[in-house]
């Protein structure tokens, strides 16, 4: 599970451009992971089982993790760093999968903030796992996983034994909201905190921006419209 | 050395791929060597040797796409013909295998990348971040890389060589994964590599209506889209649904028809090279996004565009 800033939030950056401005931004579950844990949920009241929410991040994250606790999910396992890159929280990841006996592993397509889109393979690489990415279906039928994923111009049907990773894609279910019951469940229930294996940094940001800012719209006359293909074919020369 | 893997499809490689292929060979300033798995067409090699592809290393023996099988065999050929830096064309598909195949070649990984790297200090790349709220700056530390360029982010660049096409043969691996079906909308071109995209939102009204929508999309030879509220309401399918949430695209021209542009929105669109919105609120938030903007009934307005379109 990634934590990331709402989706309403207008993003600045901080410390000369080189850090997200965190200041009046409110964190929640990654959308995608939201879905992930809405699924397990329902997987495990139809097969069986329990869920285990694991995210890489520091204290400040716990608040988070709590919600997901309330939505349902039994456990909480927080490695306790930086997620400083996409490559450092799948390796975390997967020691926290090799040291328990998981058989299924979902992950969010992307998170919304670095976009990354990289965990569920790297989950699957590290672990020497089959991985599915983009799922809008997940599904146990015939004592296997049954997936439905998006694929370029189309959609594809994927069966495959246990243990797999995959990703959530939007379509996947309805994700859930935790009711006062869960909430109150949430603050008992186990919350592990681990400390990260040391890895080589890969990646490191050097700097953000903004996309710059648009120049005032041309606005053109309704009742002339057939005017805006002129413009884009002749001025724009962004049509043929 | 600097490769991309050409990704095959069906028999093809798109135009995604072919800015891959003048991207490596830019950064390599020479010719490339691409890997695809399966045959493709005859003359497709010829369309990779226009922008830099001097060699064509088709892996042979896989019969269906499974992820992890596809990176093993892909990472093996890059280590044997000593490829560094691998360069994927940032498809469903790449999205599946460059992480494993970083994995793979202890490679540095970045993905959703929109121009040329900058040498002057290490390896530096920029890629959207925020799902298009903003952009990052990031150096990849290993002496192996791996990029997942965004499509219609750099030019096609024309860099005619020959090209030898050499084959090889998978290991043997048993998939554990296995296609059941596979559907694709045919014809259609792909949102996420579109050069022109029609999206529409509740201004629309209805399901019913996106008729109009269609046939300005067609005769602009263009993607359609959608916002956010008219895939939840199920008038269009989610794989349409651009925004946060949804897809980021980077058209060269977006056209958003009853979108009122809410922040979430923009994020996944503010990237288009040039932004046109019609709405009949003149508050709407996507005229401060827009290049140019038509304050209008859009029942009123779609017709007269398609008229000037097909004149």
């Amino acid at each position: 599970m990634s934590v990331v800033p709402d989706t309403t939030t207008k993003i600045t950056f901080t410390n000369n451009d080189t850090a997200l401005n965190t200041q009046g931004v409110q964190f929640i579950i990654n959308p995608y992971d939201e879905l992930s844990l809405t699924k397990a949920l329902e997987l495990t009241e139809k097969h069986g089982g329990t869920v285990t929410v694991a995210t890489v991040g520091l204290a400040d994250t716990d608040a988070v993790i709590r919600k997901a606790l309330a939505i349902g999910a039994h456990d909480a396992i927080r490695i306790n760093a930086e997620p400083r890159d996409a490559q450092f929280v799948a390796e975390q990841l997967s020691h926290i999968v090799k040291a328990n006996a998981y058989d299924l592993v979902l992950t969010g397509r992307e998170s919304i903030d670095y976009n990354g889109g990289q965990i569920c393979g790297l989950l699957g690489a590290y672990l020497d796992w089959p991985s599915v990415n983009v799922c809008t279906k997940v599904e146990f039928e015939n004592g296997q996983m049954a997936f439905e994923r998006d694929i370029d111009g189309g959609r594809q049907a994927v069966s495959v034994a246990l243990p797999v990773v995959a990703s959530s894609q939007k379509d996947l279910c309805e994700p859930r909201i935790p009711n006062m019951k869960g909430i109150m469940a949430a603050r008992t229930k186990p919350l592990q905190v681990v400390e990260a294996s040391s890895s080589a940094q890969v990646i490191t940001h050097q700097k953000f921006e903004n996309p710059p800012a648009k120049q005032a719209v041309k606005l053109i006359d309704a009742a002339n419209a057939g005017q805006l293909i002129d413009i884009l074919r002749n001025e724009a020369k962004i049509i043929a | 050395m600097t490769g991309i893997y050409a990704e095959n499809a069906d028999g093809q490689f798109k135009k995604a791929i072919l800015e891959a292929a003048s991207y490596a060979a830019t950064i390599q300033n020479g010719p490339i060597t691409a890997i695809c798995v399966g045959s493709p067409n005859a003359s497709e090699a010829e369309k990779l040797a226009q922008y830099g592809v001097e060699k064509l290393i088709v892996i042979e023996g896989i019969h269906a796409f499974d992820a992890q099988q596809y990176a093993q065999a892909i990472a093996k050929v890059a280590k044997e013909n000593g490829l560094s830096t691998l360069v994927f064309a940032n498809t469903y598909e790449a999205k599946s295998l460059a992480p494993r195949v970083a994995v793979h070649m202890d490679a540095a990984f970045a993905s959703n990348v929109i121009a040329y790297p900058d040498n002057s200090n290490g390896f530096v790349v920029k890629r959207s971040v925020f799902s298009g709220k903003g952009y990052a700056y990031v150096k990849l530390e290993n002496a192996n890389k791996i990029i997942a360029l965004t499509p219609n982010s750099t030019d096609l660049i024309s860099k005619p060589c020959s090209i030898s096409v050499q084959t090889q043969s998978a290991d043997a691996f048993q998939a554990k994964t296995k296609i059941e079906s596979t559907h694709k909308s045919s014809g259609k071109i792909p949102l996420t590599e579109a050069e022109i995209v029609v999206s529409a939102g509740r201004g629309m009204k209805g399901p019913e209506n996106w008729g109009m929508v269609e046939d300005l999309a067609q005769a602009l030879g263009a993607a359609t889209a959608c916002s956010k509220p008219v895939s939840d309401m199920g008038w269009r399918p989610h794989s349409e649904h651009v925004g946060q949430t949804g897809i980021t695209i980077k058209p060269n021209l977006y056209i958003a028809i009853g979108i009122s542009g809410a922040i979430q929105h923009l994020a996944g669109v503010s990237s288009s090279k040039v932004i046109v919105a019609i709405n009949k609120d003149p508050e709407a938030p996507f005229f401060k996004a827009a290049d140019y903007g038509i304050v209008g009934d859009a029942f009123e307005v779609l017709p007269q565009l398609l008229t000037a379109v097909k004149a």
